[in-house]
């Protein structure tokens, strides 16, 4: 028994302490890197004559993406005789924690895929390396790239991330169901007039139109696009403060209660419940990201993908982007970074099959092309990337959402405490935190 | 090590060796003989047991991310933030502290008689019998993400089976299992004892079979009845048992994470995370490992308490 209890303790501790790979020690700072010493004159990017390299590239493309993207590894590495890709896909829920560790211990991929909003944590805590001259070798500028995504790789001057995608909210409606409703299927509405009508239509007919999601990550995204189609942000300039408890922010959160409450949606509608729903024909708008397009059209689902509907004072929705990063491995090779710098401008150029898996290409002369014109949901939805928005390119502004806005929008769409006093408890939590962050993250 | 022994060996006087009658005495071995043979999990045991709990101690005194260059040492401020209502940690730390007590305090008694009563049935001759040991014993072989995810769409408010099936039936069929309280700690405890109950149910068989059946014919002579039977020799026989079943369930149950990672996901707002998912978030997720393993001592002490309580309740009882 006394064994039973010690090895409970040991439990503990190794999942409060992460003690495992603790051991494995800490990367150096990114300029003690050898490699990154010379990698000013490795490669341009556009060539790679080295000797044959075998690269390993992370990401965690395990839905139904990852096959485009192994398409893309393979087809690279047959045109490419001295450099050989190998793919491993992790899901993204415990990516962020196993590629620091791997890394750390020089065990871990030579590129990765990074979140936007990761890129700065990443950085921070010298994961990944500064791509300055990456992006100058393959002479990639703001105008080849939606500048809200390109800017929002930069970490303290430097730039880490090239950016592969954009990927934002769209509206998916049923089409059938509309039709069932007493709507015009080919008229999915644009205003918050027209989308109140349309719900109010389907109500009469005993339908719940929009089925408003209570678990977090949907519900934050959900709210913080609408957060930002009210005018309102998430934190201020200088991101010292949380700001969603502004007044924006509580009508945001209350127009999507009031939909609740009005019965256009059900209670507490669970995780994952709205997508079943809209699959099974039961609610007419699902309102996600843009990977929703291929497994909706898996599942046989008649539907079509357009913008958010405007429902607050502008344009807004919420977007997310992949981001190309190179790790900073201990005693790197720097012919696997001038390598790398190929595979990443290689696959960049490539990214319209990308946009096929369900996204919207970052480059600008991806996105022009006939290829990806031809996707109709993909480039209805990429007309939304003059206002789609990230949230900041701030170390640990992760964990600030998932410790503190995650479950005060919960609670406040399970109609468990009231928006304002949920933001403004929310805010106060953040406020703490973000100072916490940047104690931290300057030390 | 080989010369060391022989050179022993010779090097002792021969009087005791004919004292010993020629032969070696049974204790007359290299006095290193015994841990050398516990040597392979000691190793262990000091790898994975002792430097952790020490060096995650160390952790605790400091502001600890094992990749930020800077780990300035703060002394006991970890712990002093999770006794100062207000800090960053405290609110957090201790509602979850209060999750996993309820947890605890709902499923312990159940895991601990339901395991018992279907024992007691299991232990009877019937046809079939092993067919049945094995059904109740079988979800304890799934892994706990698929009994999340598999109860988590189950008792989903909307679209689950459960709510279907209690709709057919004439009752209320609206109920958020999932994200509404009291609801979420049916959610978490039902499919919890579903989970695990065999296995408690397989110790108490064990123990059952080994209570000698001369006791029941004796207390049959008595005219004990079934009940009697049950309370004086039932119970006594399996009072080591039932000491061990507590003190695990609890610790099993204090260590909640899966189910209310997957079940639940910690909703409604953060009333269902439980000290190990909260622990997990702050120490993997956001790298605040010092404060983490704060926690995790502080968790691992009330459960240090808990325990030595149950050691100390069983023991009184036998005297």
């Amino acid at each position: 028994m006394g064994r039973r209890v010690t090895r409970q303790e040991f439990l503990l501790m190794s999942a409060g302490a992460g003690a495992g790979f603790v051991l494995a020690g800490c990367g150096g700072a990114p300029e003690d890197n050898p490699a990154v010493q010379q990698q000013a004159g490795a490669g341009s990017g556009e060539e790679y004559k080295g000797p044959k390299v075998d690269l390993s590239f992370w990401n965690g493309f395990t839905g139904g993406d990852g096959p485009y993207m192994r398409k893309l590894v393979e087809e690279f590495s047959s045109q490419h005789d001295n450099i050989n890709v190998t793919m491993n896909t992790v899901v993204w829920a415990s990516y962020y924690q196993k590629v620091p560790a791997a890394v750390s211990s020089g065990e871990g991929p030579d590129v990765g895929i990074m979140h936007i909003d990761t890129v700065a944590t990443n950085a921070a805590r010298a994961v990944i390396l500064p791509l300055d001259d990456v992006a100058k070798a393959l002479k990639l500028k703001e105008s080849d790239f939606v500048p809200v995504v390109w800017n929002a790789g930069i970490y303290e001057g430097k730039r880490y991330g090239i950016p592969l995608d954009v990927h934002p909210f769209g509206d998916f409606y049923n089409k059938d169901v509309m039709k069932k409703g007493g709507l015009d299927p080919n008229e999915p509405p644009e205003t918050k007039d027209d989308f109140m009508g349309a719900l109010e239509q389907l109500k009469s007919e005993g339908v719940q139109g929009f089925w408003v999601p209570t678990v977090p990550p949907g519900s934050t995204w959900l709210f913080e696009a609408m957060l930002w189609q009210y005018g309102g942000d998430l934190y201020n300039e200088d991101v010292t403060k949380a700001a969603w408890n502004s007044d924006a922010g509580v009508d945001a959160l209350t127009w999507l209660i009031d939909l609740i409450k009005n019965g256009y949606s059900p209670e507490n509608v669970g995780d994952g419940a709205d997508l079943v729903a809209f699959q099974n024909g039961n609610n007419a708008f699902y309102w996600s990201g843009i990977w929703n397009i291929n497994p909706l059209r898996a599942a046989g689902v008649n539907y079509g993908a357009v913008p958010l509907p405007q429902i607050g004072s502008q344009k807004a929705t919420w977007a997310n982007s992949h981001n190309f990063v190179i790790m900073n491995k201990r005693g790197q090779d720097p012919n696997k970074i001038a390598a790398s710098k190929v595979f990443i401008n290689w696959i960049s150029t490539h990214s319209a099959e990308w946009a096929k898996a369900g996204q919207v290409p970052a480059r600008n002369s991806v996105r022009e092309s006939s290829t990806f014109q031809d996707l109709e949901f993909q480039s209805n939805l990429a007309e939304q990337l003059p206002y789609v928005r990230f949230p900041p390119s701030v170390p640990g502004i992760g964990d600030v959402q998932l410790t503190a806005l995650d479950p005060a929008v919960n609670e406040a769409l399970l109609l468990k405490k009231d928006p304002k006093t949920a933001l403004d408890e929310s805010a106060s939590q953040a406020n703490q935190l973000l100072k916490e962050n940047r104690q931290k993250y300057q030390a | 090590m080989a010369t060391q022994e022989v050179e022993a060996t010779e090097a002792r006087p021969p009087l005791s060796k004919n004292l010993a009658g020629g032969g070696r005495k049974p204790t007359d071995v290299n006095p290193l003989t015994p841990y050398l043979f516990m040597a392979p999990y000691l190793v262990l045991f000091g790898i994975f047991i002792l430097f952790p709990v020490f060096y995650g101690f160390w952790i605790s005194l400091h502001n600890w991310d094992y990749l930020l260059p800077g780990k300035p040492w703060v002394g006991l401020q970890n712990y002093i933030d999770l006794f100062t209502p207000g800090s960053p940690t405290s609110g957090f730390f201790w509602q979850s502290m209060e999750a996993t007590g309820k947890f605890t305090l709902f499923s312990v008694p159940l895991l601990v008689v339901i395991p018992l009563l279907v024992a007691l049935i299991l232990n009877q001759s019937f046809p079939g019998r092993a067919f049945f040991r094995t059904v109740y014993f079988a979800p304890y072989v799934l892994g706990v993400a698929v009994v999340g995810i598999l109860w988590r769409y189950l008792l989903d408010a909307n679209v689950g089976l459960v709510n279907y099936y209690l709709g057919r039936l004439g009752l209320p069929d609206d109920i958020a299992w999932t994200n509404d309280l009291p609801w979420a700690w049916v959610a978490l405890v039902g499919p919890t004892v579903w989970w695990t109950l065999g296995f408690n149910a397989v110790i108490y068989l064990a123990g059952l079979q080994d209570i000698d059946p001369a006791l029941y014919d004796a207390a049959k002579v008595d005219g004990a009845n079934r009940w009697r039977r049950f309370l004086h020799v039932t119970l006594p026989g399996l009072r080591p048992i039932l000491l061990f079943i507590i003190v695990i369930t609890i610790l099993a149950s204090a260590n909640v994470f899966g189910q209310t990672y997957l079940i639940t996901e910690g909703a409604p707002g953060d009333d269902t995370r439980s000290a190990i998912m909260y622990i997990a978030e702050q120490g993997l997720e956001n790298f605040t490992m010092g404060s983490a393993s704060a926690m995790s001592y502080v968790l691992a002490l009330c459960l240090a308490v808990i325990s030595l309580a149950n050691f100390a309740i069983f023991r009184y009882r036998e005297d």
